[in-house]
């Protein structure tokens, strides 16, 4: 079947603290790009029909009833060879992503730490604390398979992790979060300007916003404010100061703090972030985390979240299934949990008013221009997103939707 | 420069139990090193392909010119166009087993269907 073309890795746009990524670095990740592509697009859609074709029938006949529940179709899922198959290699092909983008970055790691030194000595935006204490839902596993995490420094003054994850990041989303990866930045950029235009907040907090890929078009987009972004990995944090400044932002602060314990004013803040972060979290981190943001905003600001949308009474066991994936298997074990957890509640527990809440499939801001006109671009979440968008805006635009939740104080 | 072990940096094991999802975990690990290989492979077609275009525009080739060539629009497409078609032939049983699973009439047994014969 004819399928999207990516567009290539060269089309994305390049910053002063860039890793050099040679010709065959480059062609090793349009390969991994396409592979992406056709697992998602070729082989997936088998896999929902050895589901109803073979799994569930077979189930059926074997046990005289349907399936109870995800564990027990996950189980059969489990044994079925195209399923199996598809799995292994997406499994494979993410783990190599992951070495593609080390091998580039590890080689000139002294270098990259010397340039992000070059930028960073002397400033006072950028606040590393070495006393924070990684959160175990960050130490237990390492998100999306990938070696050490946003966090571990393999030498002093590192940010290998921070370059690795902002190159890796086209690979598995097929170029879908924009050729700057800044996509979700963008679009919370467009979505205020087009829903909230007299919303002009002057403190901005970005939770968990590492290495500030999406923090970034915050500050460009209210060149008056500024934009505090906490998270606990230094490498990151590092590595996303250096990259603010290449970029000419001034007006971004990066500070090493975890959501568990954000030591601010009270009352200090317009606007506090946070973009696909939760389900990197835990429960509790998400119950705390939203007390502490009510606490933090000032009466009238705006608390918004890019996430997962919620399972309803309408999501399937196969949409279920397909969509805690990740959760079982691309370690981000809250994921699954957090489908579960009626955010909306999260928020009225923390305070904020029901009339002051919303959750939208916004559509998202991609920039144009930079890819091939042929080239489409598709995200891994697309199905659930563009559900979500249907039911929020149905028909209202054109393009892919990402969700988004948040209230008013 | 500091002397450090890029490889072993790089083909780091991250923190969790890896899954398998053959039953039996040999059978993941040769699909893996083949799709390592596939990569490869691809790589270096794409450096073939640079090449070629290179000699054909009259470039000297050089390796810095290879590094630093970047394909136009076209080029891109012609490339990205083989990787896809490239991994649809590697792919090629997975694709017939789902062929087979969307009409099972693919799927007469001929040793069944030569027994019946022999019986008659």
């Amino acid at each position: 079947m004819p399928g999207v073309l990516p567009p290539t890795y060269d089309r994305t746009v390049t910053h002063g603290m860039s890793p050099n990524v040679g010709h065959d670095d480059i062609a090793r990740f349009n390969l991994l790009t396409n592979l992406n592509v056709h697992l998602g697009q070729s082989i997936f859609p088998g896999t929902k029909l050895a589901f109803e074709n073979r799994v569930e029938p077979e189930f059926k006949r074997a046990n005289g009833r349907a399936f109870d529940d995800q564990r027990e179709m996950r189980a059969a899922m489990r044994a079925d060879p195209l399923y199996q198959m598809w799995a292994a290699l997406r499994r494979t092909t993410m783990e190599m992503r992951q070495q593609s983008g080390r091998q580039i970055v590890f080689r000139q790691r002294e270098q990259l730490s010397a340039k992000a030194q070059s930028f960073n000595d002397g400033a006072n935006t950028l606040q590393l604390d070495p006393s924070v204490e990684i959160p175990d839902y960050l130490s237990s596993v390492d998100n999306h398979w990938m070696p050490g995490s946003y966090y571990t420094e393999t030498a002093p003054g590192d940010v290998a992790a921070g370059a690795c994850y902002e190159i890796g990041l086209f690979v598995t989303t097929a170029g879908s979060m924009s050729a700057r990866g800044d996509g979700g930045g963008r679009t919370l950029v467009s979505f205020l300007r087009e829903q909230h235009p007299e919303f002009q907040p002057r403190r901005i907090l970005d939770l968990g916003g590492g290495m500030g890929v999406n923090s970034v078009p915050l500050a460009q987009a209210y060149p008056d404010a500024e934009v505090i972004v906490a998270d606990v990995a230094a490498p990151s944090l590092r590595f996303g100061h250096a990259r603010a400044r290449a970029l000419g932002i001034g007006n971004i602060r990066f500070v090493q703090m975890g959501i568990d314990d954000l030591r601010f004013e009270p009352e200090s803040f317009d606007w506090i972030q946070s973009t696909m972060v939760w389900h990197e979290t835990s429960a509790a981190t998400l119950i705390d985390g939203m007390k502490q943001i009510y606490g933090l905003l000032k009466p009238g600001g705006l608390t918004l979240h890019i996430e997962q949308p919620n399972f309803t009474d309408k999501t399937t066991l196969w949409e279920k299934f397909t969509r805690d994936w990740d959760s079982w298997y691309n370690n981000e074990p809250f994921w699954a949990k957090l489908h579960t957890m009626d955010v909306f509640q999260v928020m009225a527990d923390a305070g904020f008013a029901r009339d002051k809440m919303f959750d939208e499939g916004v559509e998202a801001d991609i920039e144009q221009g930079l890819y091939q006109s042929w080239a489409s671009t598709l995200s891994r979440h697309k199905p659930e997103l563009k559900r979500a968008g249907a039911a929020q805006n149905d028909g209202a635009r054109k393009g892919e939707r990402w969700y988004l939740f948040g209230a008013w104080k | 420069m500091t002397d450090i072990d890029v490889n072993a940096l790089a083909n780091a094991k991250a923190r969790g139990e890896r899954p398998y999802f053959f039953d039996d975990p040999a059978v993941e690990r040769v699909l893996s090193i083949t799709m390592a290989v596939a990569t490869e492979l691809a790589v270096m077609r794409e450096r073939m392909d640079t090449i070629e275009r290179l000699l054909e525009a009259g470039t000297p080739v050089t390796k810095a010119n290879i590094d630093a060539y970047r394909p136009g629009d076209e080029a891109a497409r012609e490339r990205q166009q083989w990787h896809a078609d490239y991994i649809a032939r590697i792919l090629r049983i997975v694709h017939q087993e789902l062929e087979a699973l969307k009409n099972p009439d693919l799927n007469v047994n001929s040793e069944e269907l030569s027994d019946k014969q022999v019986a008659g």
